[in-house]
């Protein structure tokens, strides 16, 4: 009996809180999540990142199933759910607008989905309480929403979508409506109560230092595809594609010639520039090159024949750091470069030799 | 962590399986227990319980009527898929079911086959069957839900089945109520009066030289009936037009802007019976009319009969619609913003030109929608040329006099209804392209600041010069239908009297106590009714469509937004001559019964109730639905514990329209009503035809205060500021209907 239940149990620890299965949604003829398919598993904060429109909350609406896809498969724990709608899901969401009810007091908004569920009165209540202490709030149940600050609303939403104790709790956009002193406190929050309940969470936001704040895991969206998928520091130190290096942190894409690869280690042409860097799997022939701009280096005057050259095009003093455009001169580009130096910051229009931090630079195959 | 709650969230298959039980019961109740057919003297007063033989249901019939075996066949599969645990294939059992009684009930009617083919097919007389009863409704009603039940399951409208249900019901009851009736007259048009199909003769009909001979333009006799009516309808849609606009300007842009003004000219065409206006104008400038009888006594201007007519029906009209273009009109000035014009004036240019070039542009589409809303309502006015026409003939009364009159040529009325039909929804399409549906729904405005620029003084002028003649003639028509029915003889013999009101409205004390014995009680009574009857349904099915609408997204919204406000578009006098074609014979037979007032009632005003709800709804952030449904509320516990209760200003709205609207109307009840089932307006227009104006007039003056008082005493009860401007709102798509 115990060995039984025990694989049971690491059978549910293993199996996905939520599968897409070559999920489709079209919008007559827009394609607003194309084929995607991902696993997001038990008690991990999974944030669905990409720039505006690419489908993230259409994503996130096909969880809850707001939406209704148009191929594909989509599973809650094992169970195919696809045509059950919101209401059978077992799935609460945070919106943007915390669309808490209006008609309602903090306690009934609570309380709401325990209500609607047939649990007693007192029972609700009990339980709405425990939640509201969760967040915080014990002692507003009588007000009305309208008498909250922005962000005693957003907690409000939360402690409504987790009262129901839900198998994923969705988020989409959740600082947006906040100022942002309050901003980094209720993402440290959320990913608090998240670790804290053993919650299953999908977040999306199209802020990537958010993203990289609070999630064990990031699914970066472009197009209505997944543009790639793992761990905040494989995409932030392994990006596969330029869209990847460029929207995790800022990136400089350069277009090089890969000439020999050896060991690991590809020998790069850039320029009159000749570069050794790990070629993770990037075979000879053309490549780009992305380059933090914090590993770019700079010093003024003309250098070696063999080493970039460029002229500092805009300096900008940023308190605690300069940033600085400069266009370099072979091959012709513009390149961002941040430097901690702002006691001596180079000056407008001075000719500057470029050196790179050779372990910041990341080889990849696409143009 | 885990309680109980999470796994009850899941059981949704289970709750459906009850559901899908419950219809199925339902269908069998209909079946096996409920009367089949109509039964006489009807199923409410549930006298049929003494007479078994009539009130047989469907199963104990089938030995006789062998055609009603088949339905049972769709209940036994529906029964075998539900004790699988199944729900698919419950939509193929509720289809045939529908389908199969469908095609028996027009097969097999009250006077043999119901097709000629068929009877031709068969050679004989074949089998009869009376109207559809109870137990029809019942089975029909379940199968389709369980139509619904199956395309829920099968992910129709996000797999919600309330969704799924309420869109078919609704759309169900659309076809059976609005489609099926316009396509009745559609059946009927083209056959003649025995019943055959003779495309020939409706040809013939439809381009008779009495609907459309221009013999009047030529010197040489009248014009056929459709120029007629095009030509008032086009003279009063441009007069109604103008006088709404200098009202409107009067009341927004000079410093009269008189709030009264806008009260009074919201409430007054809503609470006014259509014909009233006709009234009063007979009994000012009739051959024996107060104004006539003083011109000829003092100016010695012979006495005539120039309001019977063109004229007349023409001054009635705009003074009747005038208020529905300001209203319109209303709206659309203060859509355009004081900061625009005020933009206008610091680049230096002239009041004139401000108007010119930044005021009149804004509203040319609004003046368009007035426009045509007039024209509609002008073409669908009957009792205004019922009273006045004279020999003056339009379509909606040339439509009555061929049903009611010694021709009884029901199919020159479908062939009158198709041409006014026509222009009517021709009209309806061009306000909906040009202006859609929605711009003017806030009435009370944005208030972004800035003080509208006033009016250039010439223009200021014209419009008091046009709106102070109307207003003085409203006052006036107002006045003497308040005291008209308290003389003897309004014009000739001024003395008060009580006679008429007494008539109409006492009460007495007989053997038994208190009695109702005032001739006006039975209509009056029986029309209050069948209104409050029809009110909660018509705002529920307004409500329901309107939430449908602006929250469901589904194949063929758009199709069924139309079908949905189409029914606007009827005129009063098309609705009843198609519900007399559609329901005088099986299977759907309602005729002289009060079900088919409360029908039409609410199938007529359901409009009103579709506006209020979208305007409402509009105004609802949609993530308060999708936050209730994430939370585990279905959608019906969602509309119900969300959406109503802030949606409360707009049920109430639809209630009291819908109400006010089927208490005032006349055009299409008229051809429903009966000795039994008498409605006030209709009674009222029964005295004025026979001249017996003075219990006519009482009888009137009464339902406008009793309206007024109902539309006031809500007003109150609810109090304003709750219902504030939402109510304006909704007030602007009355306006609009
Ligand atoms: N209801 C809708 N109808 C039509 N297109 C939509 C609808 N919702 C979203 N889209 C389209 O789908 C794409 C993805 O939208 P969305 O998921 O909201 O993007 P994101 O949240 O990433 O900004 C966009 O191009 C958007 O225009
Ligand atoms: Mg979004």
């Amino acid at each position: 009996m115990n060995a039984m239940a025990a694989t049971a149990d690491t059978e549910r620890a293993q199996r996905p809180a939520v599968r897409f299965e070559a999920v489709t949604k079209r919008y007559g003829a827009v394609v607003a999540v194309d084929a995607v398919s991902f696993d997001i598993a038990p008690a991990s904060l999974v944030t669905l990142l990409g720039p505006s429109g690419c489908g993230k909350t259409t994503t996130l609406r096909l969880i809850a199933g707001l939406e209704q896809a148009s191929q594909g498969r989509i599973l809650i724990d094992g169970k195919d759910v696809t045509l059950l709608s919101a209401a059978e899901r077992d799935v609460s969401m945070v919106f943007q607008s915390y669309a808490l009810f209006p008609h309602m007091n903090v306690m009934e908004n609570v309380s709401y989905g325990l209500r609607a569920m047939g649990l007693g009165k007192a029972e609700a209540a009990e339980r709405a309480a425990e939640k509201l202490s969760l967040v915080g709030l014990s002692g507003y149940e009588r007000r009305q929403p309208s008498e909250l600050s922005g962000g005693q609303q957003q907690r409000v939403a939360v402690a409504r979508a987790i009262v129901l104790e839900p198998k994923v709790l969705l988020f989409d956009e959740p600082l947006s409506n906040l100022d942002a002193k309050l901003r980094r406190r209720v993402r440290e929050e959320i990913r608090d109560l998240q670790q804290e309940l053993k919650l299953t969470v999908v977040y999306v936001t199209h802020d990537q230092e958010e993203a990289l704040a609070v999630s064990d895991r990031i699914v970066v969206m472009n197009a209505a595809r997944i543009a790639q998928d793992g761990t905040p520091r494989q995409l932030y130190n392994e990006p596969r594609s330029s869209f990847i290096a460029d929207f995790m942190g800022d990136a400089n894409v350069l277009a090089v010639t890969v000439e020999s690869c050896e060991d690991g280690q590809a020998a790069v042409k850039l320029g009159p520039a000749r570069l050794a860097v790990a070629d993770r799997g990037v075979g000879p022939g053309p490549a780009v090159l992305a380059v933090r701009p914090h590993a770019v280096r700079i010093a003024e005057g003309a250098g070696r024949k063999d080493v970039l050259s460029g002229r500092v095009l805009k300096s900008s003093y940023l308190g605690d750091h300069m940033e600085y455009r400069i266009a370099l001169a072979d091959p012709a580009a513009e390149l961002f470069a941040s430097s901690p130096d702002v006691v001596r910051p180079v000056a407008e229009g001075a000719m500057v030799s470029v050196t790179f931090e050779p372990a910041a630079l990341i080889l990849m195959a696409d143009g | 962590m885990t309680r109980p709650a999470t796994s009850q969230r899941m059981s949704g298959g289970a709750a459906g399986d009850r559901a899908a039980l419950a219809w199925l019961l339902l269908g069998c109740a209909g079946f096996v227990l409920l009367p089949w057919y109509k039964v006489e003297g009807g199923f409410f007063s549930f006298d049929w319980f003494s007479r078994p033989a009539e009130a047989a249901p469907a199963m104990l019939l089938s030995g006789q009527r062998p055609w009603l075996l088949p339905l049972a066949l769709p209940l036994l599969l529906a029964g075998w898929r539900l004790w699988q645990g199944r729900l698919r294939g419950l939509g193929v059992a509720g289809g045939l079911g529908l389908a199969w009684l469908v095609a028996e009930g027009f097969s097999i009617i009250h006077s043999g086959w119901g097709f000629s083919w068929l009877a031709a097919l068969a050679g004989t007389p074949g089998p009869t069957q009376p109207g559809l009863g109870w137990g029809a409704v019942a089975y029909a009603a379940a199968m389709l839900m369980l139509v619904a039940l199956d395309m829920a399951a099968r992910g129709w409208c996000k797999g919600d089945r309330f969704v799924v249900g309420a869109l078919l019901l609704v759309i169900a009851s659309l076809i059976l109520f609005v489609a099926y009736p316009l396509f009745s007259i559609l059946a009927s048009a083209v056959k003649d009066n025995d019943g055959n199909v003779v495309p020939g003769l409706f040809a013939e009909k439809l381009f008779s030289a009495n609907i459309w001979s221009l013999g009047c333009l030529r010197g040489a006799g009248s014009c056929g009936v459709a120029w007629n009516t095009v030509a008032v309808a086009v003279l009063v849609g441009v007069l109604c037009t103008v006088l709404g606009l200098a009202l409107a300007l009067i009341a927004l842009r000079t410093r009269l802007r008189a709030k009264w003004l806008l009260r009074s000219l919201s409430i007054l065409p809503i609470i006014t019976p259509p014909f009233v206006i006709g009234l009063a104008l007979i009994l000012l400038f009739g051959r024996a009319g107060i104004v006539t009888t003083f011109l000829s006594a003092h100016l010695g201007i012979p006495r005539s009969r120039w309001i019977y007519g063109m004229a007349g029906i023409t001054m009635a009209q705009v003074l009747a619609f005038t208020p529905i273009a300001f209203l319109v009109l209303v709206g659309v000035l203060q859509g355009v913003s004081p900061s625009m014009e005020e933009a206008s004036q610091t680049l230096r240019a002239s009041r004139w030109r401000t108007f010119r070039t930044v005021t009149w542009p804004l509203i040319r589409p609004g003046l368009a929608s007035a426009f045509l809303i007039s024209f509609i309502e002008s073409m669908a006015d009957f009792a205004n040329p019922l009273v006045l026409g004279g020999n003056f003939n339009v379509l909606s009364t040339d439509i009555f006099f061929a049903v009611v009159g010694a021709a009884h040529d029901q199919g020159r009325a479908a062939v009158l209804a198709i041409v006014l039909l026509a222009f009517t929804i021709a009209a309806f399409l061009a306000q909906r392209r040009w202006v859609g549906g929605r711009s003017y729904v806030t009435v009370s405005g944005k208030g972004d600041g800035g003080v509208p620029a006033p009016l250039p003084g010439p223009l200021r002028f014209g419009c008091y010069a046009a709106a102070l003649p109307w207003l003085l003639l409203t006052v006036v028509v107002y006045a003497i239908i308040l005291s008209g029915g308290f003389v003897e003889q309004i014009g000739r013999d001024n003395t008060p009297t009580l006679h008429y009101f007494l008539t109409a409205f006492s009460v007495e004390k007989g053997v038994d106590g208190w009695f109702l014995s005032g001739s006006a009680w039975p209509s009056l009574l029986m029309t209050i009714g069948l209104a409050l009857v029809a009110m909660p349904f018509t705002a529920a099915l307004g409500i329901l469509t309107a939430w449908l609408l602006e929250r469901q997204y589904f194949a063929g919204r758009t199709l069924f937004e139309f079908l949905a406000m189409m029914s606007f578009a009827i005129p009063g006098t098309v609705v009843g001559i198609s519900y007399i074609l559609a329901f005088n014979v099986p299977p759907v037979q309602l005729t002289g019964t009060g079900l088919i007032i409360v029908i039409s009632f609410v199938f007529r005003n359901m409009p009103v109730a579709i506006r209020a709800g979208v305007a409402n709804l509009n105004q609802i952030d949609r993530s308060l639905d999708e936050a209730s449904l994430t939370l585990g509320a279905r959608s019906l516990a969602t509309l119900r514990r969300v959406l109503l209760p802030i949606l409360k200003p707009a049920v109430v709205t639809a209630m009291i329209y819908s109400f006010v609207r089927a208490v005032t109307a006349v055009s299409a009840v008229i051809f429903l009503a009966t000795g039994r089932f008498n409605l006030a307006t209709v009674y009222i227009v029964g005295r004025a035809d026979v001249g017996e104006y003075g219990i006519a007039i009482v009888y009137a003056a009464v339902l406008i205060v009793v309206m007024m008082v109902i539309l006031v005493g809500i007003q109150l009860l609810i109090g304003e500021r709750r219902l504030g401007r939402r109510r304006a709102g909704a007030e602007a798509a009355v306006a609009q209907l």
